[in-house]
């Protein structure tokens, strides 16, 4: 029973630290939403709504409606679960994260089929502690059917990067 | 029998050897779609829906819409082998499905699920074969401040009929439109919320915050779960399925109740998940073996799956008759259908008679076509949950980096899908509705115009919104639905009082 009280409660980003933050993000993107219909024109102009009459009050909503979320997380006297997510976890879900966007960052210079193939193989070398053969020989073999399926049968080009090494193959 | 007629019409349609050959692709796709953790029927369909823009617009719905009924069938399979639900909707059905195969009686839960999903959707069509032209024809009387009403409605029933905090369906709704409402102004062309970057002139399309909010969003939730699938080994033979159908019979009001409360959660854009947990509830309640709930009770298998797939189902008769989805894939459909160049709204029954009937006859065929799938191909599915997760990871992700950079051919999207994945495990964790900020985003340009004619015709009174029994009639409906929980409260008093 005790192990079960120290999974939930254990060290870990905070609960009402996660909705408190959300809610201000979410207040201070509210506020941006009102400033710019503002400055567009929230009124009634001579043709009719101006372009923020609508935003306008969608920002002021999210405002006030964020507002109520902030002080409800700070009012609840205890979070149920008190814990967003523990350190353990939340390295997990680091690990696939960060290296997915640097893999997106690799789609901007290496193309889609290339940047795919590295991180599909790595992700199986590290993660998976698959052998490098297996996880190459993955990596490569579905991005090849990709390719064929994109480039060769459906002809629907994508991205092939600034770099574009896969130049040669002539798509 | 108008319905009869422009039906099997719709028969003729859908019968030839490409579109057959499309759904049976379609309904593969889709439970494998269904079994895969972080692809779910609103973005494994967003991923697709690229590859079928040079397609027939009736081709391109059947094949979509047959993905998304695979979908549904998918996410039982996981909930009853691994206590896994594939999807939200199946969550229920891991309650009484579980126990079923950890006794052995995989091959009952299973086809008792299938066939119930099957029966279930079968009742949502008919119900959408004559219905939906009814709502359509009464639709075509509707001007701005009407549908603008229509509108409301929706918005209104999430915050009233949400499960959780009315606020924070609020905030997620609200976000949605404010995103929408980002690029050029549809009526005055100026440029909103864009801040001097000329990449966001074009806005943020829905696909892309469905790619990422399911998708990646439901990767990193798997990931912090650690998934260690330990699944029960699933075997259907013809005996156990046709000894659970001479069972299913018995439990007929259950089906029939279910399949009430899943059509109306459908209609009203509640959706497959409550419904499903709703009918899993009230079966629970009546039901003489009510205590007996969660240890392996074939009644907890059949509730939520029949509920789940007519209000599944369902959904799609709003996107049809008014061109306002129930749910985030129909919503997903529907932007298919401004893709294809096709207008949503109720002029689609009248001018798109082909494309409206072939969809209504492919949703019978296909639902008959996923039961004798999924029934003789379930060993084969199960065995797709059984490739380790550090495989299936990466992939995935690059399926969805692909479906995110197809929609525009825009690298910015493919960073907009990894944002949309952040926001989506966070609001997940933090119980923030994705359903209303996917709708919003759909439907925040088309509620933004018709509210502003409706200001154009009445000259700024919000007065139109009540100028005659109809739209007033809506709008009163949209008031009680958004103050629901408080009038409910109230109700209880009185009566406690």
């Amino acid at each position: 029973m005790d192990h079960d009280k120290d999974s939930t409660t254990g060290a870990g980003i905070s609960m009402r630290a996660t909705e408190l933050v959300v809610a201000a993000l979410l207040f201070v993107a509210g506020a941006v939403v009102v400033y710019d219909s503002y400055r567009l024109g929230s009124k009634w102009g001579s043709d009719g709504p101006q372009s923020g009459y609508f935003p306008f009050y969608i920002g002021l909503l999210i405002c006030i409606s964020s507002g109520i979320n902030f002080a409800q997380a700070l009012m609840a006297r205890r979070m149920d679960p008190e814990i967003f997510v523990a350190w353990g976890p939340f390295k997990l879900v680091l690990t696939v994260l960060i290296p997915a966007a640097v893999y997106v960052l690799g789609v901007k210079y290496i193309g889609i089929y290339l940047a795919s193939a590295i991180y599909i193989a790595l992700f199986m070398a590290w993660l998976g502690k698959y052998s490098w053969l297996r996880s190459i020989a993955v990596g490569v073999a579905v991005n090849v059917s990709f390719f064929l399926m994109f480039e060769v049968w459906f002809k629907v080009p994508l991205y092939k990067g600034d770099l574009d090494p896969l130049r040669f193959l002539g798509y | 029998m108008l319905e009869l007629s422009a039906l099997f019409h719709g028969f003729a349609v859908v019968l030839t050897p490409f579109n057959l050959l499309l759904m049976m692709i379609g309904i593969v796709l889709g439970v494998i779609i269904g079994v895969l953790p972080g692809l779910g029927g609103a973005n494994g369909v967003a991923i697709l829906l690229p590859l079928t823009f040079t397609m027939p617009p009736t081709s391109a719905i059947i094949m979509l819409s047959c993905i998304y009924w695979g979908a549904l069938f998918g996410g039982a399979i996981t909930s009853i082998l691994f206590n896994i639900p594939g999807e939200p909707w199946s969550v229920a059905t891991t309650f009484d499905g579980y126990p079923m195969a950890q006794q052995g009686r995989a091959g009952e839960a299973l086809t008792a699920a299938f066939t119930s999903s099957f029966i279930g959707a079968l009742v949502a069509v008919i119900m959408i074969t004559f219905l939906a032209p009814l709502v359509a024809q009464f639709a075509l009387q509707f001007g701005p401040p009407e549908f603008f009403s229509v509108y409301l409605l929706t918005f209104c029933s999430f915050i009233g009929m949400g499960k959780g905090s009315p606020f924070k369906t609020l905030t997620a709704m609200t976000l949605g439109f404010a995103l929408a409402a980002v690029g050029m102004d549809t009526v005055t062309g100026q440029l909103r919320l864009i801040f001097g970057f000329t990449d966001l002139m074009r806005g943020f399309d829905f696909l892309i915050a469905v790619i990422g909010l399911f998708g990646i969003g439901e990767i990193l939730l798997s990931m912090e779960e650690g998934l260690s699938f330990a699944g029960k080994t699933a075997k259907i033979n013809p005996k156990v399925v046709f000894e659970t159908w001479k069972k299913l019979p018995h439990y007929w009001l259950t089906s029939l109740r279910s399949c009430l409360i899943g059509c109306w959660m459908g209609i009203t854009p509640g959706g497959a998940t409550p419904a499903s947990f709703m009918s899993y509830g009230v079966a629970k309640r009546v039901s003489k073996d009510g205590d007996k709930f969660g240890t392996g009770q074939i009644e907890g298998v059949i509730a939520p799956e029949t509920a789940a797939h007519a209000a599944g189902t369902s959904a799609l008769l709003p996107m049809l008759a008014l061109g306002i989805p129930g749910s985030p894939t129909a919503a997903v459909l529907l932007g298919g259908l401004l893709i294809w160049g096709l207008q949503p709204g109720p002029l689609l029954f009248v001018e798109q008679k082909d494309f409206v009937w072939g969809l209504i006859a492919s949703m019978y065929l296909g639902n008959l076509a996923g039961l004798i799938i999924v029934l003789t191909c379930v060993p084969l599915f199960a065995a797709i949950l059984r490739i380790p997760f550090s495989i299936i990871a990466p992939v995935i992700i690059v399926i969805c980096a692909i479906g995110a950079y197809t929609v525009h051919n825009a690298m910015l999207d493919i960073w907009f899908m990894l944002l949309f994945g952040v926001i989506g495990y966070v609001f997940k964790k933090l119980d923030y509705p994705l359903a209303p900020l996917v709708l919003a985003l759909v439907l925040g340009d088309r509620a933004e115009d018709s509210f502003r004619q409706s200001m154009l015709i009445s000259q700024g009174e919000v007065s139109v919104f009540f100028s005659n029994w109809l739209v007033g009639g809506i709008t009163a409906l949209s008031l009680v639905m958004l103050f629901w929980p408080l009038v409910s409260r109230l109700i209880a008093r009185l009566r406690g009082a």
